[in-house]
């Protein structure tokens, strides 16, 4: 029994980092419809950024966050521009194509500089494990769940609230409506994909702090598909609760079947989404029309 | 100077060369490249091996994607299926000639499989549902030891024709490309009947398709079928060439590659996958080349290769997705239209 609630508490805790992946994989698709294979490779190079900030040129760990956010913002704003706004309205498989393009590039540059070797990225959080009763926690994983709670709270209220949140919704739901009611659609797709590259950053950031930075970090996000699929694709709430149960059944396959279904219970989990409920949890439903 | 082709009939138009010059070409090519052993050297040979197992490949995952518009992420995977179906039946000694269909078919079944979700996903969906059954695919190559030979690898048997051994990269050479005009005369000749239609059609505007009477469910299983079996066959071939192979071969980039080779390539075109695979097959090569040229110069340039590769093939996607979508087919057209033309301006 104690077993299997440590096992689900560690999991659904790790499901707040999956959420952060989603988050920044669903901010692109829900507004721009393009489907971001790189989000792998921006988290990876967001923590990269930042082990190179702190590291080499020796500043506190968390002015090296805000460098590492504030460079990735511009390398989004960049690729929005040059590769992503000439490409819109290009068939799916072309899109997707470019980003996977882009994932090669970073991954390739990443492994130009730093090499194949494993870093260990300062913490950015205190490493002081809770315990309640018998279940130990260890303290990155609360922090990281801390900060990604805070953070996805934050992107809900923006999205809910604020004057630009709407601007963004009302873009990702009809853009031509939105521009002919004076909204800057190009300034909300240049947001959309600095809001998408820093969310990547911080759970870059926050995962490599505790496991390590290698370039093999980036295939960690592939298993977040099954998140965003379960939770249906434009659907922040849906990636949110899918990526905590996805933790919850990763965790629990790992404990009880061994450390190898971790390759595969995502993606059977995907399978089956797909032929039973496509748009997943929370998705939109879409009807096709001639 | 041949401004243009004057077709009498609709017939002539969809004929396989329409035009005698366009003949002629066709058959010089041939020569010369099926004599290519004869005055290549070895890694050229080497080189002309793989292009060609990379060109079968290509003209089946064009079918799925570029004709009928069906994202496929497992085409790397549907590689190995081939690759160990001819393993485990050369072993038993089973001849190529009926290992390799064999090896198409049973890649086909499994492309069949994983293409059920295309009835109710398309896009983005579909392939997401195609990279999930290309991992639980390579899942399988890791842990089914008694086929696959798990991490280790297989060992692929040589090929066999009536007793004689085909080994080397000389024998290998004429039994890929013997396959290669036979599959490409195929996917060229489907193109032009009611199956490749129907492709086509689907790929438009699936819903408009099915409303003129195409048969979507079967329309889109036989597109995932045809470029899975393709996939089979080259992975045979692979086999045959490599002689044993291990499952990191067939890791997702091998997927990417394919997809990279059809849109550089060019969608939905034949000499399009002749053209992407055969560059894509350079590039890293030449890669290479200036790599060892410049490492008199630079000393530890050899561990930037393999990482700057991968730079240069995202840069080679993008590049020809923005600047030039339809691909190297579209360049060639243009490069042919002017010495059509000449002395006249395009």
């Amino acid at each position: 029994m104690i077993e299997f609630l440590e096992y689900s508490v560690l999991g659904l805790l790790g499901g707040g980092v999956i959420a952060l992946i989603a988050l920044s994989f669903v901010l692109v698709y829900k507004s721009t419809g393009v489907v971001n294979f790189a989000v792998g490779e921006v988290m990876m190079l967001g923590a990269y950024l930042y082990y190179a900030a702190s590291v080499s040129f020796a500043v506190p760990p968390w002015v090296a966050f805000a460098m590492s956010l504030a460079v990735i913002s511009l390398l989004a704003m960049l690729v929005e521009r040059t590769v992503l706004r000439p490409l819109s309205g290009q068939p799916t498989v072309a899109v997707m194509m470019a980003t996977i393009g882009m994932a090669s590039i970073m991954h390739g540059s990443i492994e130009a500089i730093w090499g194949g070797d494993t870093y260990q990225p300062p913490a950015l959080l205190p490493r002081t494990p809770l315990l309640i009763g018998d279940i130990m926690i260890p303290g990155a994983v609360l922090g990281n769940f801390a900060i990604a709670a805070l953070l996805i709270t934050g992107f809900l209220l923006f999205f809910r609230y604020s004057r630009t949140g709407v601007a963004l919704r009302a873009t990702a739901s009809d853009p031509v409506t939105a521009a002919t009611l004076g909204i800057n659609i190009n300034f909300a797709a240049r947001l959309t994909w600095m809001l998408a590259g820093s969310v990547g950053t911080v759970a870059g950031v926050l995962i490599s702090s505790s496991a390590g930075l290698s370039p093999l970090f980036a295939s960690a996000a592939l298993s977040v598909f099954a998140a965003i699929i379960l939770g249906g694709m434009d659907s922040i709430l849906g990636a949110i609760v899918a990526s905590l149960i996805l933790g919850l059944v990763e965790s629990l396959a790992a404990g009880y079947l061994g450390g190898k279904s971790r390759d595969i219970v995502p993606y059977l989990v995907v399978l089956a989404i797909l032929v039973i409920r496509p748009y997943g949890i929370f998705g939109t439903r879409t009807i096709e029309r001639l | 100077m041949r401004t243009g082709v004057f077709y009498e009939t609709f017939r002539t138009e969809e004929r396989l060369w329409n035009s005698p010059a366009s003949k002629w070409w066709m058959l010089a090519f041939t020569v010369l490249l099926f004599t290519l052993p004869l005055w290549g050297s070895k890694y050229l040979l080497a080189m002309a091996c793989i292009i060609g197992i990379h060109v079968i490949a290509t003209l089946g995952l064009n079918l799925t994607t570029g004709n009928a518009g069906l994202i496929s992420l497992s085409h790397g995977a549907f590689l190995g299926v081939g690759c160990y179906t001819v393993a485990y039946f050369g072993k038993m000694g089973v001849p190529f000639y009926l290992t390799l269909p064999i090896a198409g078919c049973i890649a086909a079944l499994l492309g069949v499989i994983v293409g059920l979700p295309s009835l109710r996903v398309k896009g983005i969906y579909l392939a997401i549902a195609t990279l999930a059954a290309h991992f639980i695919l390579g899942f399988v190559f890791r842990e089914w030891t008694s086929v696959t030979g798990g991490v280790q690898g297989a060992s692929i048997p040589r090929a066999q024709l009536f007793g004689y051994v085909l080994r080397g990269d000389r024998d290998n050479f004429y039994l890929i490309f013997a396959l290669v005009v036979i599959l490409g005369i195929a996917a060229r000749n489907l193109g032009r009947s009611y199956i490749g239609r129907a492709l086509v059609a689907v790929r438009d505007r699936d819903i408009s398709a099915e409303i003129l009477g195409v048969n979507l469910l079967r329309t889109k299983l036989l597109a995932f079928a045809l470029g899975a079996f393709y996939a089979g066959v080259a992975g045979g071939v692979l086999g045959y060439f490599y002689g044993a192979i291990t499952p990191d071969y067939f890791a997702l980039t091998l997927s990417i590659f394919y997809l990279a080779a059809v849109i550089v390539g060019g969608l939905g075109s034949v000499l399009g996958s002749i053209f992407g695979a055969i560059f894509m097959t350079f590039v890293p090569e030449a890669l290479r080349l200036v790599a060892n040229t410049s490492a008199q110069w630079l000393p530890n340039v050899a561990g930037l290769v393999l990482p700057m590769g991968q730079v240069v093939f995202g840069l080679l996607i993008i590049t020809f997705l923005v600047f030039e979508p339809h691909g190297l087919t579209a360049i060639w057209r243009r490069i042919r239209r002017v010495f059509h033309l000449w002395p006249f301006k395009t």
